[in-house]
């Protein structure tokens, strides 16, 4: 597949330039009984000025994805293989210093827990200044001040709040400031993650469109973790869905939600709840794997509607099956002229 | 933060003082409630030695005389609340023309600079320890050291005293054997007095930072542990802030808060906490005076160093509530 697929999906990004890369990425966890698979090998792109959702279910593996692109997996955790292209170098091959030095002012971080993310002994202003100063030198006090004051308007957060400590601030501010802190060094890359998950859904609605607009007039590129499917409609152009470790589908917002391709996107798609029905969840929950000791196959054959025979012995590789869309499934085949049929189209009309 | 709030200031004032006054209540109290008194038990002691003491009945009625013993219970009370006020707590039963005052007082500036010193010094010492103990960065080899250097810990400090005291005082004398300064030196403000003063205070400082160091290392490293897995610190490595900057601005000054709360209780009981150190070394200071007093049943003393000893952790606590919002900025001073 991989190299007509990979130029046709930059072609179809309008030839933007791929600011992040990453491939083959495994983090494995070790245990005593065996390293958990967190992270199996996922590849993507990420384009400039894009956003792009990473989507699955509690231990699916998104964040320490994220910790494995930003290198901030400890023990027991550690990266096992995997690339990590940005500007042009791999960060998973260079040296600690020159990693600390990329580190914010290429990829910044907006993080979870935005409650317990500020150092609590520190005031606002001076976690945002640290971070400048380090990367850029001392500044002059005034300076500074009219700097970081910016970045305040930028957010939406007022200037009192300077001189005050994170426990002042509510839950909202916080998060903020984070976004504040992210956006201080005009980063290539911000990976967001979930980080608004913590908040109520007002609040989570303004920091959101905050996220945002900053963004937007900053033109930086993000990715954004969660599980939030509404969320992610409104708010990423397009989205990876993972599953055990692995990304089943990526593609364009649109193409995922009124056609999605693997039977997880599916189900992932369904089970976002309706006002106006009651229905049963159709994804079942507890009957995953061992993750420490992956079936051969699909990862996702055990929980899958459609599961086949091929499922149970051959890893389905990732395919496009219409410009936009990947899909790693075995009821996507490519016929030998290029084209691509769903397997069950076969079986229901023959 | 800003200055503290004159309601707070008043009313923690106010519970310093009714500590103090509870338990100097309980000292009076507690011997008062036991059979017997103190010059019957004296008699007593003396019958059995000497066989027949003449007059005893004479003598115990002149002493419970002459000490107010007599009295209805409340007036001693009264008298006892008012002689703590002017610092007076009698005479000392063993050394009897000498106040027990005169004796804390002597007593008192000695084992302060000891032990203000040693264990001043042991916190720097064990928190500093602790800290690069658990911090990644540090060479392995100092990792091991460290929890070797903490074996001392386990040894209780009289031993660690008598060891330092072999070895340094008598095999290699280095340091004097005991006293808190040389017998021919005058005291005062001169160069030999104070580097006698040093040269005394050097062991007995040395087997309490020995044994008491490890203490702090471990329960500082087992703040920075906690503290390593908080998200603000993985927000910090996030920002490739430098390495040593994380260690002390966002570790060391996050994890040294409890220990610092652990510290000021632990210079309230600073001067009964090496009383055998003080008298392996026979060093003049409250260590000594209260083992003195208690082999020489001498209650008066035992009394007034008692209440020191209360003074002294109402005091530390006092100023620990005081100055916490400075250190910490979450804690304030409350009061509207």
């Amino acid at each position: 597949m991989s190299e007509a697929i990979r130029k046709s999906t930059a072609e179809t990004y309008e030839n933007k330039e791929v600011v992040l890369d990453v491939k083959d990425l495994r983090v494995y966890y070790e245990t005593p009984k065996g390293d958990v698979l967190a992270v199996d090998g996922i590849h993507f792109k990420l384009y400039e000025g894009e956003t792009l959702g990473l989507v699955g279910e509690s231990g699916c593996g998104k964040s320490t994805a994220a910790m494995g692109i930003l290198q901030l997996i400890t023990p027991p955790g550690r990266i096992v293989t995997g690339e990590v292209w940005l500007d042009g170098s791999n960060l998973l091959a260079m040296s600690e210093e020159e990693l600390r030095q990329r580190r914010w002012t290429k990829l910044a971080l907006i993080p979870q827990g935005a409650m317990n993310s500020l150092n609590p002994t520190m005031r606002i202003s001076q976690q945002i200044r640290d971070v400048i100063e380090t990367h850029e030198g001392k500044k002059r006090g005034d300076d500074i001040k009219q700097r970081i004051l910016e970045l305040f308007k930028m957010v939406g957060l007022p200037g009192r709040i300077y001189d005050m400590y994170p426990h002042e601030l509510s839950g909202g501010m916080k998060q903020r400031v984070c976004i504040a802190m992210a956006i201080a060094l005009d980063p290539m890359v911000i990976i967001a993650d979930e980080s608004t998950s913590a908040l109520d859904v007002v609040v989570q609605r303004v920091v959101a469109q905050t996220m945002l607009r900053v963004k937007e007039a900053l033109g930086v590129s993000m990715i954004m973790i969660g599980h939030d499917m509404g969320l992610m409609a409104q708010m990423v152009d397009r989205i990876a869905v993972m599953y055990a470790g692995h990304i089943v589908e990526i593609a364009g917002v649109e193409e995922l939600f009124y056609k999605p391709g693997h039977p997880y996107s599916q189900l992932l798609i369904e089970s976002v709840p309706s006002l106006t029905e009651r229905k049963p969840l159709k994804i079942t929950e507890g009957i995953t794997h061992d993750p420490r000791n992956p079936p051969p196959g699909c990862i996702f054959q055990l929980r899958c509607p459609f599961v086949m025979d091929e499922c149970r012995r051959v890893k389905p590789p990732i395919v496009e099956i219409r410009p936009h869309q990947q899909v790693a499934c075995h009821l996507f085949k490519q016929q030998e002229d290029g084209s691509i049929i769903d397997v069950r189209d076969i079986a229901t009309n023959p | 933060m800003g200055p503290i709030p004159r309601n707070y200031l008043m009313r923690r004032l106010g519970i310093f003082f009714l500590t103090i006054f509870l338990a100097a209540t309980i000292i009076w109290l507690i011997p008062r409630l036991a059979p017997g008194d103190p010059i019957t038990a004296m008699i007593d002691r003396m019958t059995r030695t000497a066989g027949y003491v003449e007059n005893s009945d004479v003598i115990i009625e002149g002493w419970k005389e002459r000490f107010g013993l007599n009295d209805p219970l409340p007036v001693q009370y009264v008298r006892y609340l008012g002689n703590l006020v002017t610092l007076d707590f009698g005479y000392s039963l063993a050394y009897f023309p000498t106040t027990v005052s005169q004796l804390i007082a002597q007593a008192l500036p000695w084992t302060l600079g000891l032990l203000l010193i040693a264990v001043t010094i042991t916190f720097l010492i064990g928190n500093f320890l602790g800290a690069i103990l658990a911090w990644t960065r540090t060479p392995r080899l100092v990792r091991y050291l460290i929890p070797l250097a903490m074996i001392f810990t386990s040894i209780p400090s009289i031993l660690a005293a008598l060891f330092l005291l072999y070895i340094f005082a008598f095999l290699l004398n280095w340091f004097p054997m005991l006293g808190s300064y040389e017998l021919g030196v005058t005291p005062g403000l001169n160069l030999e007095f104070i580097s006698s003063v040093i040269k005394h205070g050097t062991l007995p400082a040395l087997s309490i930072i020995l044994v008491s160091f490890g203490y702090w290392a471990l329960g500082m490293r087992g703040m920075m542990i906690t503290i390593e897995g908080e998200d603000y610190m993985h927000l910090a490595r996030a920002k490739g802030l430098k390495s040593f900057y994380i260690l002390y601005r966002y570790m060391v000054r996050n994890a040294i808060l409890p220990q610092i709360t652990a510290f000021a209780i632990t210079l309230g009981t600073l001067v009964s906490g090496q009383i055998l150190v003080e008298y392996i070394f026979a060093y003049k200071g409250m260590g000594t005076l209260i083992y003195d007093a208690i082999v020489n049943q001498d209650f008066a003393v035992i009394q007034g160093t008692s209440f020191i000893l209360i003074v002294m952790t109402a005091l530390a606590v006092l100023i620990i509530d005081l100055a916490y919002p400075l250190i910490d900025p979450r804690i304030s001073h409350g009061g509207k």
